[in-house]
């Protein structure tokens, strides 16, 4: 067992490795790099938003609920929405998402070039698949991933003024003030961190997945699974650690 | 000249190459011949370095392909071009993108010279007005005739070809072994195929190696092919009782004459 997971760990830094070498054609992996941007960033843009509108609202729901008959004044709501969606919804919920359907497709692409000999085709060319296939999938995941957080973190904020203040539960100077009180800068640069790390694992972890693919359909289907799998308790793993390094 | 030298190939405790040894002439086209599970396609990888040899050696000319680093392999890959079974066209891109995606990643061409470059290949495997269509909108053969083209649009010294009749009627298959035999002799380049088409063996086979349970069972060119005594290679030839028929007819004929 755990063997095992040595071999892949191992396999995993070499394919890391190889990946990072000199670029054949620059020219060639910015445009590579350019499309990934477009499928992660333009391509998860709405379900990214949808699912942050729903979770700040929800947040804010459930503490109005938990605050109801305390001393608590109401408008620690925003402040609590705002807090929570930079610190940990934001950042962790989008990756988690982000990790079923970026890194599920990433997978199944390069897992499916493996099976049809793509990848052997390029090798035979004389190009670095690890670093065609995998750097600019990496590059673009480090810069749109954090973009599409940030994005996240301020729709779960409009998600939770919707919900109270459409409602009636709040009204929309509480709602603001809340939003607006005890504000800490680090949280933001966490949120960062937090994107960052998260993109670099659900991106290299699926990549890896589908790099090695051996077989035919099912293992197709596996890899695919694992990426999601792993991809999502390693997320959760180095959620924990920096939350634990951060704070 | 491409050679091998008692090359074993063991996957797990299945040994499935025995000691290979045997040569690929330039302007010539090498035929790699077997019945499924010989070993045929294993040394096809291993020429072009997909898969890495138990033991023994391969020498393209004077260097040790075997020997070397991954960065020198790639040097020598850039004189490779390939055809896969599948074609292994990229899907994403279009047969312009696809033929012209080694120039890209490797030259330092213009748009211009890669664009002309592009139509030449086209042109030499007899396709036109292809360009912008993707590999999913054109038949089976045109994917091979692109496949063809991609392999050699960096003018290749080395040209592999991996069953490239598969899936093919008679007629285009015969079209796609004379567009390979040209292409050979035009260049003069060492091209080596893995086939099982017994057409391809009698029509282009110039260095024809057959591969029996991991080992060479004979080797020879396709006017050999009918005269030979060898038994594996009349069991694999002559393996359909028309064959079988039609080379008794043949052999009594010339007798006769």
């Amino acid at each position: 067992m755990i063997s095992r997971q040595l071999y892949h760990f191992g396999r995993y830094l070499m394919m890391m490795g190889t990946a990072l070498a000199r670029p054949e054609r620059t020219y060639m992996y910015y445009k590579e790099t350019t499309r990934q941007m477009n499928d992660i960033g333009i391509g998860s843009l709405v379900i990214v938003i949808l699912i942050s509108l729903f979770i700040g609202a929800v947040t804010a729901v459930q503490f109005s609920y938990q605050l109801d008959g305390t001393l608590v004044p109401l408008y620690y709501i925003g402040y609590i929405v705002r807090d929570s969606t930079i610190i940990e919804l934001a950042p962790t919920i989008t990756c988690l998402v982000l990790a079923g359907k970026v890194g599920s497709n990433m997978s199944s692409e390069i897992g499916g070039m493996r099976q049809k000999e793509h990848i052997d085709a390029m090798e035979i060319m004389g190009v670095n698949t690890a670093g065609y296939l995998v750097l600019p999938k990496i590059i673009a995941a480090l810069v749109v991933i954090p973009l599409l957080v940030a994005i996240a973190a301020f729709v779960s904020v409009i998600g939770g003024y919707l919900a109270m203040v459409l409602t009636g539960s709040l009204s929309h100077n509480d709602y603001i003030m809340g939003v607006r009180s005890f504000f800490k800068d680090g949280n933001v640069t966490m949120m960062f961190v937090k994107a960052i790390v998260f993109a670099f694992i659900l991106t290299s972890v699926s990549c890896y997945q589908g790099y090695y693919v051996k077989g035919g359909s099912i293992e197709l289907g596996k890899a695919s699974t694992n990426a999601v799998v792993f991809s999502d308790i390693l997320i959760l793993l180095a959620d924990y650690l920096i939350a634990s390094i951060l704070t | 000249m491409i050679r091998t030298i008692d090359v074993h190939k063991s996957f797990n405790e299945q040994e499935v190459l025995k000691g290979v040894t045997t040569e690929f002439f330039p302007g010539k086209t090498n035929l790699i011949i077997g019945r499924s599970g010989a070993g045929k396609t294993v040394l096809l990888k291993i020429l072009v370095g997909l898969v890495t040899p138990t033991t023994g050696d391969i020498f393209y000319g004077d260097v040790n392909f075997s020997q070397l680093n991954k960065k020198e392999m790639r040097a020598i890959r850039m004189k490779v071009g390939m055809l896969f079974q599948g074609s292994a066209l990229f899907d994403s891109m279009s047969v312009e993108e696809n033929i012209r995606f080694p120039l890209d990643m490797f030259t330092s061409m213009t748009w211009k010279e890669k664009a002309m470059q592009v139509d030449s290949c086209l042109e030499r495997v007899s396709l036109g007005q292809v360009h912008k269509k993707y590999p999913s909108e054109i038949s089976g053969g045109m994917q091979k005739r692109v496949g063809i083209a991609r392999a050699i649009v960096l003018n290749p010294e080395y040209l592999f070809c991996d069953e490239p009749n598969s899936g093919l009627d008679p007629k285009t298959a015969i079209v796609i072994d004379e567009l390979i035999r040209d292409i050979t002799i035009d260049k003069n380049i060492t091209t080596v195929i893995n086939t099982h088409d017994m057409n391809s063996v009698m029509e282009i086979g110039d260095n024809i190696v057959l591969i029996h349970e991991g080992k060479l069972a004979w080797r020879g060119d396709k006017s050999q092919v009918l005269e030979s005594t060898n038994d594996t290679l009349q069991q694999f030839i002559f393996a359909s009782p028309f064959l079988q028929r039609l080379r008794a007819a043949a052999l009594e004929r010339s007798q006769e004459g």
